[in-house]
């Protein structure tokens, strides 16, 4: 019977053969792709269960990765969720990272991210998990609190900028949600939470500070058509330009009314600086006329129109738009018909005038550390174009001055400094409520901040808003919180 | 035929001796460095749960010397590193589910290792010689079947995880089929020693292949309708396919005959494919094995093999994975979460462990003297073979994931009963195996006796 014992050993070694090459099949050469599979919950946790780096506001954390004793091990809390949320942006189990800091990080605030390897040479040799790196973002919590509180429960958004830099020292966006219901552990519940987010009419998950839907600019858009008008050398601020009540558009049997149904200066005429101080819409729709459509919009684009900026989330481009008819571009060129802007771009053509022409690029972290708070990398300043001569820069610099001296951005006064200024009332569509704007910078004669306010639908004031009564107090306030440190 | 005296006649109980000391040093280390990496500290019964285990394997060592002093020298080392090392990952699946000792399996594992490991070496004890289990043959065919089809009588019988193999007593729940696998080898050797010429020699040829006689060819239409019905009324694809594979590997070694392992394969075919026909249950198991990842079905062994590929080749580390994840990390799956906290070199090495035990047992089947020991022991050593290709081919995806415990590791106290009371068999055959014709200082040595023990049949 031996034989057959043998070759019952055999059999027996070829089951064991097999059960190794699958084993190795499983462990070796599918690992990879196995463990990379869509909802593969190991893998997932794993990501979950590292020490998350920081996110810092002057100094404090507004989002942390506390141990837990769970699966997880360790949970994402947000200190000050709803003011944060537009910056920090959301870490989820469920959802990923996103929105925010947290998902244009990702891979350096989980420690993954290649720049890290050589510092975590020694954790790989001693098994340690990686941890991630802390960001210190630009944001000045002062400036922010500012923004939030004067913005109150209407919905709308706020940059506030060095226009030096371009360090962003504030984006509130309104109405938000609250971080840590998404990075909860209770899936069901984040879920749930989820659901109700992403539902919810009023878009709280969007920040409407760089993107989701565009606004129209309205009236701040004059800045720009103005800055072409410098620019092609054929106008001054002292240009005289007519100034009717109501601008009669050509092939068209409507008008381009001014705001208060009068005429901007004496015998319908006015000057330039005058149009801008008193946001004269017949003056400027004429002028957008005379200049043609491609000065106004090659300006807009160097300013950043159609361009696309990661601050680091990314910037929805704002829109000037094309073949345009005469009567399009006298809306156009007020800021109307279907010309588009973030409020990041509004505060970025305010800053480049406050810097002199200098448009600097928008940022929102200023370095990033590892684990020892070493510094890893730091953010210098960019420049991100030269949309404007230092010129033609000081000059609209001087005639924003008279719209918040003398103008309709007087509410944005801060006494005893000179602010400049930009009022913006802006239809999106015919009978709706206007989304109010306001940009500007204080001081106007050495800059420190520049800031852009929207505020949708009038706010609390409704359909009695404009961007001078609702928007610019708002401004004043955020510019305030700058200049009084 | 090997000459019996090729055999070495030592002993070799220092060896076993070492490698034990070898076996519970590995445990302990698994133990202590589950409790350092879940809990962060060395566990406080290290040194109570190593004395137990050390004086269970010391006893059983002594039991051994006493006993069956030329036993096969790795097989109580490997059973218990393999018993141990499965309750260390019990232990540690209890403590990722956030149970106490007195919650989870572990505690209830030891003490079924502990009980297990006593029936064994009351076995030995009581039974001096394999050969006396010869003369019960259908008592123990009788008994075998009773336990095998017991779970299907009412209110004993116990519906668990959609399988009907366990009989319950109030709290305790067992699997006779473990039982009844050891009986029914032990009724076919016994059976296939005694009718092995009549099976092999006498029968008609038919298109030229040798048939046997139909009253031969009963028991393995028995065996073959026993199967299909633990198969059928059970739901226990793992059981059926392990008592078919075993008894016709049984019946190939006792007649020397392919023509019966040809038989065999397509009466397993017909089965089979039958089976797979009628039941929904079969069909869907075939679907998942070649599709782990079907959407809309069950994500089990996708969950098992996703842990596997997440130990890698270097494994994450015991107590530092994430086994729990997977669906009975504990039983079926448990060499899964060995995969993943030791990787493919810890699952290979305990695959290792398993083929030494099975060549250890088929060695002794070579070495046996008799008939009977020789087709218990091989029967025995295949039938280990062939659960561990069983269930762990099932979770690796050689074949389609049928359900059967790991032997040794598995959580759950018929299996592990089962396993050491074949362990015991197979040191008692081997120590008859391995024992010197006559032992030195006997009297001296009387040559001639050993061209008496010589048969030869073929």
């Amino acid at each position: 019977m031996n034989s057959p014992i043998r070759r019952i050993g055999i059999v027996a070694a070829a089951m064991f053969c097999a059960l190794l090459m699958s084993s190795t099949l499983i462990q070796f050469v599918q690992a990879k792709e196995l463990q990379d599979r869509p909802g593969n919950r190991r893998t997932l946790l794993a990501s979950y269960s590292k020490e998350r780096g920081s996110i810092l506001v002057g100094g404090t954390a507004v989002a942390r990765s506390d141990e837990v004793d769970d699966n997880f091990k360790w949970q994402r809390k947000y200190p000050q969720p709803q003011l944060y949320a537009p910056v920090t942006g959301y870490y989820s189990f469920t959802y990923g990272a996103g929105r925010g800091v947290e998902g244009s990080y990702d891979d350096l605030l989980s420690g993954s991210s290649d720049r890290l390897f050589y510092r975590r040479m020694v954790d790989v040799i001693t098994g340690k998990p990686p941890q991630g790196a802390t960001l210190e973002l630009t944001i000045d919590p002062k400036v922010q609190k500012a923004a939030w509180d004067a913005l109150g429960n209407q919905r709308g958004a706020i940059v506030a900028l060095d226009p030096k830099t371009g360090a962003i020292l504030a984006m509130v966006s309104k109405p938000t949600y609250d971080p840590n219901v998404l990075a909860g552990h209770d899936l069901p519940g984040v879920s749930k939470a989820w659901t109700k987010l992403s539902t919810d009419k009023s878009r709280p998950l969007t920040n409407r500070a760089i993107g989701g839907d565009l606004y129209p600019p309205g009236s701040t858009f004059k800045l720009i058509t103005t800055a072409a008008a410098l620019e092609s050398g054929q106008y001054t601020p002292e240009s005289v330009l007519p100034g009717p009540a109501a601008l009669d558009l050509p092939q068209t049997t409507v008008d381009l009314p001014n705001v208060d149904g009068r005429p901007c200066g004496p015998n319908d005429k006015t000057t330039m600086a005058h149009a801008l101080q008193i946001s004269c819409n017949s003056a400027y729709g004429s002028l957008g006329m005379s200049l043609g459509q491609t000065k106004i919009r090659d300006q807009a684009h160097k300013f950043g129109y159609g361009q696309a900026v990661t601050v680091p989330m990314r910037v929805t481009p704002s829109i000037f738009p094309t073949n345009l008819n005469q009567p399009q571009l006298a809306q156009s060129a007020i800021g109307q018909f279907d010309v588009r802007a973030t409020p990041m771009q509004v505060a970025m053509v305010s800053a480049s005038i406050a810097n002199g022409g200098r448009e600097m690029t928008p940022y929102l972290v200023k370095n990033v550390r590892d684990k020892d708070l070493d510094v890893i990398d730091s953010t210098d300043p960019e420049e991100f174009a030269k949309p404007i001569s230092k010129d033609t820069a000081g000059q609209i610099n001087t005639m924003m001055q008279a719209v918040v001296e003398a103008g309709s951005g007087r509410k944005a006064k801060i006494p005893g400094m000179k602010v400049a200024g930009k009022t913006g009332t802006a239809q999106s569509a015919k009978g709706a409520l206007s989304d109010v704007w306001f940009t500007g910078f204080a001081p106007a004669d050495n800059p420190r901040v520049a800031v852009a306010v929207v505020v949708e639908d009038g706010g609390t004031m409704a359909d009695e808003a404009s961007g001078g009564v609702v928007a610019a107090p708002i401004a004043r306030k955020v510019m305030e919180a700058v200049v009084s440190q | 035929m090997t000459t019996i005296t090729s055999l070495a006649p030592r002993t070799r109980r220092n060896t076993e001796l070492v490698l034990l000391a070898f076996a519970i040093g590995i445990v302990l280390l698994a133990y202590a460095n589950v409790g350092m990496a879940v809990q962060d500290r060395v566990p406080a019964d290290l040194g109570t749960l190593g004395i137990g285990i050390g004086v269970i394997a010391m006893v059983f060592h002594l039991v051994l010397r006493w006993r069956a002093s030329y036993a096969d020298p790795l097989l109580l080392p490997i059973a218990t590193l393999l018993n141990g090392l499965g309750l260390v990952m019990i232990h540690r699946i209890d403590l990722a589910n956030d149970k106490t000792i007195g919650e989870g399996a572990a505690l209830k594992q030891l003490m079924w290792s502990g009980l297990a490991a006593c029936a064994a070496m009351v076995l030995l004890v009581l039974i001096k010689d394999h050969r006396r289990l010869s003369r019960y043959t259908f008592t123990l065919a009788l008994a075998g079947l009773g336990l095998l089809l017991l779970p299907l009588f009412p209110v004993i019988g116990k519906n668990i995880n959609g399988s009907r193999i366990w009989i319950g007593f109030g709290p305790f729940s067992l699997q006779p089929g473990e039982i009844a696998k050891i009986l029914l080898t032990i009724f076919f050797a016994a059976y296939l020693v005694q009718t092995r010429d009549a099976l092999s020699l006498i029968g008609r040829r038919f298109l030229g292949f040798p048939l046997p006689r139909a009253r031969d060819l009963g028991p393995i239409m028995i065996a073959w309708l026993a199967s299909l019905a633990v198969l059928v009324f059970q739901k226990d694809l793992g059981s059926s396919l392990l008592f078919f594979g075993l008894f016709v590997a049984m019946l190939y070694v006792a007649t020397e005959r392919r023509a019966w392992i040809a038989i065999g394969l397509s009466l397993f075919a017909v089965g089979t494919f039958v089976a797979w026909k009628l039941f929904a249950h079969l069909q869907e198991r075939v679907t998942l094995w070649l599709d782990p990842f079907a959407s809309g079905q069950s994500d089990q062994l996708a969950k098992g093999l996703m842990g596997m590929a997440s130990g890698s080749m270097f494994g994450t580390g015991l107590g530092q994975g994430r086994p729990e994840e997977t669906y009975f990390a504990n039983s079926d799956f448990i060499i899964a979460s060995f995969g993943e906290e030791l990787g493919l070199i810890g699952l290979m090495a305990i695959l290792l462990l398993y083929a030494l035990m099975v060549e250890r047992g088929l060695r002794t089947g070579v070495g046996a003297r008799d008939g009977f020991g020789k087709l218990l022991a091989t029967g025995l050593a295949f039938s280990l073979a062939l659960q561990v290709f069983v269930v762990v081919g099932g979770v690796t995806r050689v074949i389609p994931l049928t359900g059967l415990t790991t032997p040794f590791m598995s959580a759950g106290g018929s299996s592990l009963l089962a396993n050491w009371v074949i362990v015991a068999l197979l040191l008692r055959i081997s120590d008859q195996a391995r024992r010197p014709v006559v032992e030195d200082g006997g009297g001296g040595r009387n040559i001639g006796q050993d061209e008496t023990q010589v048969v030869k049949i073929k």
